[in-house]
């Protein structure tokens, strides 16, 4: 690792663990509905809100209650985004006239953008008209969120409370949630990633003149607007001079607020974050970069803050950056040591004055190996999936990272709600060993951990891999899912993995290189989001009203203390050997077999 | 004391004869589904066994020789497993064996009426009814559980309780219970049967012995399900090799697509057989130590809440102090001479019999050499002690001698017009503040002075609190003192808290607001009155010495009656806890190793340079899958007298605890399967079986 990407490490980690405290607190009052400040400006809004919905925020919902509220809301969010799309070509606000989507991507992409994943099979700047981006996506980016975050408060609340049977009201934790939390905060970011370049406008495409024309080929078409063949049959072209070039706008600001803020990562174009009009600048880099984690980050100190034992949320971020800084050590030091194939071609990936070295294949030279590798580590870890450079194109280890963080549940920061609430589950799984081996029946935060919490952190911790792991056995076994691979060999394997991986754990980031628009892939992938975001979300609410029936166990001398470095170890313990044993066999055939090859072949 | 419960040797050869055909029997898939884990160890035997028979007669998808060494290695694991619980349940048989000898075909002597000189006629045992009255004389069996209800016997209980001195049942009081199978030496006594036959204790004490009618524990169900979780893991894990691997045969075309036989064998290496065989052995084990210390449990869910207990409640008399109060002074109030208030406290106790009262009349002889009187000789009237008037003494030539509690003695010289004076006073706050009784002496309606009762501290028993303490468990002390006396006798015991003044009902207040707090009680108790407190506790001791209400009431008997013997139960309960978590980490840890042995083999033929994950260097792939499947085999043995002793418990904190648990357990769990997997493949390749 060059001194460089140290430097960006510590300040990324330490911009993260400054504002994660203030922000962490801050939510804390919000749940709880305490003064928080903005309260006093955004009450009479939340209080309109709530009387033209027809809302009683006192009306505290019991786990099932909840759990059908936020499915139901969900349920309608997809659907309408489903509409939407289906119906654009009708509907205004589409400057650029684009049609209709297709039955397969609509539902991949209502369920990708419903479900906080935000796996984009389509272009964003071919496909989705202004009206869909906005009223559609970005109203999801927002609301898929707020519900994450909504049912981790739910099951915080279910720990906090003694022999109570409610967790809450889903209602006033969404709109809580939106309006003092996500909205502000985007606000605050959209207007500083302006002010580096990003565009924000509702004006239609610009047409500008190239500086300097460039020479194609292209197919040639007959009258009827078919390729033209010669007598063998293919395709006939002609030489083709470009001198203007259109050059795709809109509201990408307002969108890439939210998309980091809330792990969203859906890009308003293409090419997400690599794109200069999403990310202009190594400031406006740094901002994102810092985005992504920050919620969930300051959400365990919310916790903390919540149970009333702040010990406790530290311990969890503690966990948490800890696997995150190694994991994007090894990223880093991977990209940056560059490709030794390329190295044995006497190609110098060394770093100098005039090159940041390292592996530069699907990175842009405005951020370098370095930020480009701490981006896919952080994109990863969060559930978030967007991306400043291609994953597709890191070196074998550099993207067994990315591919490794969303294996380990989204829990590295995770996704805002559900990353802790997945490493709570977690816990529950490292208390319960670690409470046998001190000779108790196993407690956490003074709740027994019984047969009924250990089924469902069960089933949390198991869809997942089951999702990833069958979803990828059907592709490869079929011949629609073998033909998304766009490599040979043992890279091919790693793509269909990766997408399913990305898919199944809400990441939505891509391996770029599969073509995963295809029918197979949009309904296949469509279901592993689907069952990866709600079956894990039902069982979190069930041990949330479970917890909150119980009775609170004081602490004593025999009790597990789950604040120190040894429960932070063994949890980070915990999450690592539950991935790995789930994911080696299949690693083993994709990323580690390529690296073997790759140094092999170096050799 | 001398124990019921031979200490068998931990591979009894009787036991281990039978256990190795109760193996065989286990195998039943009825008895293996109850166990997810093994149940599918079991499913995927018998799928290598086909796949031999079809390799065997026709084309194998492996050689036929190595698909039968891995079915033969999977069916020793589930043989294993099985042994291992009947090594633990046949270590209940053979006691249960013992006690049922005792118990066979006894005959009663079937009373036509219910009291002593009845006629009565003899039938065999098992045709009692309750509430039916038999005739128990010296030199019988005692035919059923009952209580006496005339008449006084000693009784040899040895068999129950290994206690070879004999101990005396009466009607009425404490001590009315007895026990089926025990011997009547002296005397007779009419017993009224309390229990129809099968349910006596002896009954219920060999079917929990046995472990017949073993349910699973909570803490068992939920550890269940997470290991049936994990199997799901690694079911899903293995199963999609299959595609992966014809993917990967394909795209690199070289290689074979890898066989179901070496997909089972990484599978029952991966899923967590080691702790999934040994759980219920664990179990059994754990009710099998109580059994060892002498206590029977009702049910494991008791022994398991013995690990988590909290607060202890503990009666001071008996268990904190020894048994009763002495007399260790006399203090005469101003005015009266040392030795006249000796004469008299002697001449109030020369009728008492109760052991406070002897100790006053040996403290006089002691110290004033006054010799014992006749009361009837003096022509005295004993009064005894009465619950009203909560004094005792004698009336002797028109003198009326009493002593007894400061305030009823109070009220008894100012009814007769005489007064309590200060120095007396005095005496009785400084002996009530160092933890003695004071026991008032008057003479009509002079007062002579004060009594000191002392209660003595049984020796150990504050390092033993200490212990309790560093354990996380609460010690609170119950007695019928006042609070200042209560207060002094808890600090000298090094007891956290004390209940001064306790009645039945502030017990059960007690217990109830503690539980209320969320904190787990474990008591002790053997009176009928303390039933409804052992009733309401989580972990309920009941001294076998005690009452029928109060056995019944409780869900653990100790058959020694040892009120101390709380802590070793704690222990115990701990100790299951604790073996069950170390085991599962131990489990886990070891499917590292394994994957870095079978990985490279399976592949290795697609993608040479997986062979740089065989870090073990293992000599073929089919030596390193055999390796791994023997030694996921063998460690179950290894670790049967873990699971039958229990990981040993020490009471230095969780932390610590945990520290030292993770570190032998999880890090020897993953290194233990590198060096025993590399080891077994050396011995493969001297023994040339690959």
């Amino acid at each position: 690792m060059t001194a460089l990407a140290v430097v960006q490490l510590v300040v990324l980690l330490g911009a993260i663990v400054a504002l994660a405290k203030p922000l962490g607190i801050y939510m804390a009052r919000v749940y709880e509905g305490r003064p928080s400040g903005l309260d006093r400006v955004l009450g009479p809004v939340e209080r309109f809100l709530y009387r033209i919905a027809g809302i009683n925020p006192g009306d505290e919902m019991g786990w099932k209650r909840y759990a059908v509220a936020m499915l139901l809301f969900n349920g309608l969010g997809l659907i309408t985004i489903y509409a939407l799309q289906r119906l654009q070509g009708m509907l205004p606000i589409n400057p650029a006239h684009l049609p209709a989507v297709a039955p397969d991507l609509a539902f991949n992409t209502a369920t990708s953008f419903a479900t906080n994943t935000n796996w984009q099979s389509y272009s964003g700047e071919q496909t989705l008209s202004y009206l869909s981006q906005m009223l559609g996506l970005t109203v999801q980016n927002f609301v898929s969120a707020a519900s994450g975050m909504a049912v981790l408060v739910a099951l915080i609340r279910g720990i906090v409370r003694r022999t109570a049977s409610t967790i809450g009201n889903f209602w006033v934790d969404l709109v809580r949630t939106t309006l003092y939390i996500l909205i502000p905060l985007s606000l605050v970011l959209a207007l500083a990633l302006v002010s580096q370049g990003v565009v924000q406008t509702l004006a239609p495409y610009k047409k500008v003149a190239l500086v300097q024309p460039v020479v194609i080929d292209q197919p040639k078409l007959d009258a009827a607007g078919a390729p033209v063949k010669d007598a063998q049959g293919n395709p006939v072209t002609e030489k083709v001079t470009v001198t203007e070039q259109t050059l795709a706008v809109g509201p990408a600001a307002s969108q890439i607020a939210i998309k980091q803020l809330g792990t969203n990562g859906g890009g308003f174009f293409n090419t997400n974050s690599a794109h200069p009009f999403e990310n202009s600048t190594p400031l406006s880099n740094f901002l994102e970069v810092l985005a992504i984690p920050l919620i969930s980050a300051a959400l365990c100190l919310t916790f903390g803050e919540m149970v009333r034992d702040r010990r406790q949320g530290w311990a969890i971020l503690a966990a948490m950056s800890t696997i995150f800084v190694v994991a994007a050590m090894v990223a880093i030091s991977n990209e940056q040591a560059g490709n030794p194939l390329l190295t044995k071609l006497g190609v110098d990936q060394h770093v100098s004055a005039t090159q940041s070295g390292g592996n530069m294949e699907g990175k842009e030279v405005r951020f370098g190996p370095a930020a480009s590798a701490l981006w896919a580590a952080t994109t990863t870890g969060t559930s978030n999936g967007s991306v400043n450079s291609m994953h597709d194109s890191f070196t074998p280890l550099g993207g067994l990272v990315p591919m490794a963080m969303m294996q380990l549940g989204e829990v590295v920061f995770g996704g805002v709600g559900c990353g802790l609430y997945g490493m709570l589950a977690f816990v529950i799984v490292a208390v319960f060993i670690a409470g046998l081996m001190v000779g108790r029946t196993p407690e956490y935060l003074g709740k027994k951990i019984g047969a009924f919490e250990m089924k469902m952190a069960s089933l949390v911790i198991l869809i997942t891999p089951a999702v990833v792991l069958l979803g990828t056995a059907v592709a490869v076994a079929t011949a629609a899912g073998q033909a998304g691979a766009s490599n040979p060999g043992a890279h091919g394997f790693s793509q269909i993995l990766y997408a399913f991986t990305s898919a199944g754990n809400n990441n939505g980031s891509a391996f770029a290189g599969i073509n995963a628009n295809t029918q197979f892939y949009n309904f296949m992938l469509g279901l592993a989001m689907f069952f990866g975001r709600f079956w894990a979300k039902v069982p979190i609410l069930a041990i949330a009203g479970s917890l909150a029936a119980k009775k609170l166990t004081p602490v004593g001398a025999g009790t597990l203390a789950t604040h120190t470095p040894l429960f932070v170890g063994l949890l980070i313990g915990t999450v690592l050997l539950v991935a790995a044993l789930t994911f080696f066999p299949a690693l083993a055939l994709g990323p580690i077999v390529e690296h073997l090859q790759m140094l092999a072949a170096a050799h | 004391m001398p124990s019921r419960v031979q200490a068998l040797k931990l591979f009894e050869p009787a036991i281990v004869r039978r256990a190795i055909l109760d193996s065989f029997r286990k195998l039943d898939p009825r008895h293996q589904v109850r166990n997810p884990v093994m149940f599918v160890t079991e499913v995927v035997s018998v799928l290598t066994t086909c796949l031999f028979i079809q390799a065997l007669i026709g084309k194998g998808e492996a050689p036929a020789g190595f698909i039968l060494a891995v079915s033969a290695w999977l069916w020793f694991t589930v043989l294993f497993a099985n042994f291992a619980e009947a090594m633990a349940e046949g270590r209940g048989k053979a006691q249960a064996d013992a006690l049922r000898r005792s118990s066979k075909e006894l005959t009663a002597k079937f009373m036509a009426e219910p009291r002593h000189g009845a006629s009565w006629a003899p039938i065999p045992a098992q045709m009692l009814h309750r509430r039916d009255a038999v005739l128990v004389e010296a030199g019988d069996i005692i035919p059923c559980d009952g209580e006496v209800i005339e008449g006084i016997a000693s009784v040899d209980e040895s068999v129950i309780t290994g206690e070879s001195a004999p101990v005396i049942r009466e009607s009425g009081g404490d001590r009315s219970a007895v026990t089926a199978g025990t011997r009547v030496l002296s005397d007779w006594v009419v017993v009224s049967v309390t229990a129809e036959a099968g349910e006596t204790f002896l009954d219920r004490m060999i079917a929990m012995v046995e472990g017949a009618k073993r349910q699973r524990t909570p803490n068992e169900i939920a550890l269940s399900i997470l290991l049936a979780a994990l199997t799901i893991v690694f079911l899903l894990a293995v199963a999609t090799l299959l595609p992966f691997s014809l993917y990967s045969v394909k795209v690199a075309a070289k290689g074979l697509p890898v066989s179901v036989t070496v997909l089972v064998a990484l599978l029952v290496c991966l899923i967590p057989t080691t702790i999934g065989g040994l759980l219920s052995a664990i179990g059994i084990a754990g009710m099998d130590r109580m059994i060892q210390a002498n206590v029977i449990a009702t049910s494991g869910r008791a022994v398991e809440a013995a690990g988590d207990v909290d607060v202890l409640l503990l009666d001071k008399t008996g268990t904190i102090t020894l048994g009763n109060r002495q007399a260790t002074a006399f203090v005469p109030a101003a005015g009266v001479r040392e030795d006249d208030l000796a004469d008299a406290a002697q001449l109030s106790s020369l009728a008492d019999e109760t052991p406070e009262g002897r100790s006053i009349v040996v403290l006089a002889k002691e110290k004033f050499g006054l010799r014992g009187r006749d009361v009837q000789s003096l022509g005295a009237t004993f009064v005894p002690f009465s619950a009203q008037t909560r004094m005792s003494g004698v009336d002797l030539d028109g003198r009326q001698i009493r002593k007894g509690a400061a305030d009823a003695v109070e009220v008894f010289v100012t009814a007769l017009g005489g007064a309590f004076d200060e120095s007396v006073r005095a005496s009785v706050d400084r002996i009530a503040k160092s933890g003695g009784t004071p026991l008032v002496v008057a003479d009509g309606p002079r007062v002579l002075g004060v009594i000191q009762l002392k209660d003595i501290v049984k020796g150990g028993i504050r390092e033993r609190f200490a212990e309790l303490r560093k354990m996380g468990i609460k010690t609170v002390m119950i007695t019928g003192d006042n609070p200042l006396t209560a207060a002094a006798i808890a600090a000298e015991a090094g007891v956290d808290d004390f209940l001064a003044e306790a009645t039945p009902e502030a017990k059960l207040r007690l217990i109830r607001e503690l539980q209320t707090g969320g904190r787990l009680v474990a008591m002790t108790g053997d009176g009928t009155n303390d039933a409804p407190a052992l009733a309401q506790a989580d972990v309920a001791v009941a001294m076998n010495s005690g009452t029928q209400a109060a056995k019944e009431a409780g869900n653990m008997v100790d058959l020694d009656s040892n009120p101390t013997k709380l802590i070793e139960v704690v222990e115990i309960g701990k100790q299951l806890l604790m073996t069950r978590g170390s085991l599962t980490t131990f489990s886990i840890a070891n499917d590292v190793a394994k994957y870095f042995a079978i990985i490279p083999a399976m592949f290795v033929a697609t993608y040479p340079q997986l062979g740089a994950l065989n870090i073990m260097h293992l000599a073929t792939p089919s030596s390193a899958v055999m390796s791994a499947v023997i030694f996921n085999a063998l460690i179950i043995v290894a670790l049967i007298p873990l699971a039958l002793r229990g990981v040993e418990y020490r009471p230095i904190g969780a932390a610590a605890l945990l520290r030292r648990n993770l570190l032998i357990y999880g890090l020897g769990g993953i290194v233990a399967p590198f060096v025993g997997i590399k080891a077994i493949d050396l011995l493969l390749q001297v023994l040339r079986l690959t």
